[in-house]
């Protein structure tokens, strides 16, 4: 298994050094400009930009690569789904009850790109160079408000941070039970379903067993550090918004004006989804 | 008897990302026969030499060559291995899984075929040898204690019958009784069904009392392999690697500061007082 998903990349660049509430408002908005892609000519765009991101990123491509082996499943799906199913007007490929249009292609690999331009993007943003830390603290901060009304912010935001803090120990944790029960003759990539579910039982039972005895390890330090809530909380790290970040989101605005000028003015293929 | 040869290994984790790590350099090893340590610093190497083993590590250069024949020629002999080097790893009870005892430690042998009877045959059998009692098999493995766990994978693992009989730090958060009892059954599994064994440890009291001939790691490298007396003899140098050397080496070397020499041999307690009371003897 690979661990590259949901990892913290260290390093010190721009993106790196925004602020994680600026990054969270950033890539809500990044997210609604690749749904407001609708054409070929407006992909171009969102692809150069996330390329640029990429580049200023600095992070290796191998590991950008390496996330997005999860979603190679789903978006293979979706392609064929597109690929057969389209009907377009250029009728490509007429077998039997086949029909491939030429749409349906475009339609297929925009869908595509849409997809790993949306991982690429937030992971980009949100999980390579942010630290959970920062996000969930970021993502308090911004809700705050909401905390007036009743709504315990502090204490979904606490839940996140464990959540997100766990998710590589997790990861880490079923490889070591994988590969135990690996020594031990299991085999997770041979037979039926039936038989391959089946053979997860081993893996997900002590997987379970080690969370909770972890989870009341936590609690216990917890209540030990006499951790009571939010109420009355101060912070270790104060976030201080800086003109880059009202200038990184500026830009991710403009990019978004574009793409609707784009939309409008250079019809090329459209995507229907 | 049965040996694995490691030729020219080379383990690389995360190659060509910034997690790269170079976790073994030009391993030349034979192993095969005996009780054999594997000593060394917490990231030297040797938790992934043993992975190597089974072939649940493939190395990224080199050979592992089971019998002569290389592991990852073909897939099917990658599986085999996990029978005829059979890995206990570390802190094993986090493995447990089944329902009951009896059905954690079938686990293995079941996935490697065998009949009910032959199952069961090495189940009673593998319990003996780890020290289970045949009370404790028809209840929950999760009810046990940490010790009586730890016993029950080691079993889950020698019920498979290996060749190799792998221990990654068989007694690692143990109390001494435990150690000693857990320790004690391994030793008497190797007299027994003479398998080979190999233990991955840093207790080097442990090791001096239980191994045949010892393999010291450092970065990665193989630095001492001889027998207890021919490695712990060289205790400046173990020092130096920040390994420890058994406290009954301490004294025999603080003694012969003192001008009581007892040779640099000394790692049991039992030969160091053989010596000591000959030394007595002559003066």
């Amino acid at each position: 298994m690979d661990v590259a998903f949901g990892q913290y990349c260290e390093g010190d660049s721009l993106l790196h050094r925004l602020d994680p509430r600026a990054k969270l408002i950033i890539s809500i908005l990044y997210i609604v400009v690749i749904f407001l892609a609708k054409n070929v000519f407006a992909f171009a765009a969102v692809t150069v930009a996330t390329l640029a991101m990429i580049f200023i990123s600095r992070i290796p491509k191998v590991i950008i690569a390496g996330g997005l082996k999860p979603i190679l499943f789903i978006a293979m799906f979706t392609a064929v789904f597109n690929i057969f199913f389209f009907k377009g007007e250029t009728l490509l490929v007429d077998v039997w009850i086949i029909k491939i249009y030429l749409e349906g292609l475009i339609n297929a690999g925009l869908i595509v790109l849409r997809i790993v331009l949306l991982l690429i993007s937030t992971s980009l943003l949100l999980t390579y160079t942010t630290t959970p830390i920062a996000l969930t603290d970021g993502l308090e901060q911004l809700l705050s408000p909401l905390a007036k009304i009743g709504i315990p912010i502090h204490d979904f935001s606490m839940m996140m941070t464990i959540a997100l803090r766990f998710i590589p120990t997790l990861i880490e944790e079923t490889d070591k039970i994988m590969n135990a029960q690996k020594a031990r003759g299991a085999d997770f990539s041979s037979g039926s379903i039936i038989k391959r579910v089946r053979a997860l039982i081993p893996i997900i039972i002590p997987l379970f067993v080690s969370a909770f005895r972890r989870a009341s390890d936590l609690a216990t330090a917890m209540e030990c550090r006499c951790y009571t809530g939010g109420k009355g909380r101060t912070r270790m790290n104060v976030l201080h918004a800086s003109p880059r970040d009202f200038v990184f989101t500026f830009c991710v605005i403009c990019l978004g004006a574009g793409v609707i000028l784009i939309n409008i003015y250079a019809p090329g293929y459209s995507v229907s989804m | 008897m049965s040996e694995i040869v490691l030729k020219d290994v080379n383990y690389i984790y995360n190659k060509g990302t910034p997690y790269e790590v170079h976790a073994l350099r030009d391993i030349n090893l034979t192993l095969g026969g005996g009780i054999i340590g594997i000593i060394g610093h917490t990231g030297s190497g040797k938790s992934t030499l043993v992975q190597l083993l089974n072939g649940l590590a493939k190395p990224s250069s080199g050979k592992v060559l089971f019998d002569g024949e290389d592991l990852w020629e073909k897939p099917e002999r990658v599986r085999a291995a996990r029978f005829r080097a059979g890995l206990v790893m570390q802190y094993p009870e986090y493995q447990l899984f089944a329902s009951t005892v009896y059905e954690d430690i079938a686990f293995g042998p079941r996935n490697m075929g065998l009949s009910a009877d032959e199952v069961d045959r090495r189940v009673r059998l593998a319990a003996e040898f780890a020290k289970v009692s045949p009370d404790v098999m028809e209840r929950s493995p999760f009810d046990l204690s940490g010790g009586q766990k730890r016993r029950v994978a080691l079993a889950g693992v020698i019920a498979m019958n290996p060749e190799f009989l792998v221990l990654d730090e068989p007694a690692a958060g143990l109390d001494p009784g435990s150690r000693r009892f857990i320790l004690g059954g391994i030793k008497e599994y190797r007299k027994k069904s003479g398998n080979s064994v190999i233990i991955v440890s840093h207790s080097m009291e442990d090791m001096a009392s239980y191994c045949d001939r010892i393999i010291v790691m450092a970065n990665g490298r193989v630095i001492m392999d001889g027998s207890c007396a021919e490695v712990f003899s060289r205790s400046l140098e173990l020092i130096g690697l920040g390994l420890d050397v058994p406290q009954v080496t301490h004294i025999a070397s603080a003694l012969r500061e003192c001008g009581i020499d007892i040779g640099r041999d000394v790692y049991t307690v039992g030969y160091a007082a053989e010596k000591l009371d000959s030394f007595c003897k002559k003066a």
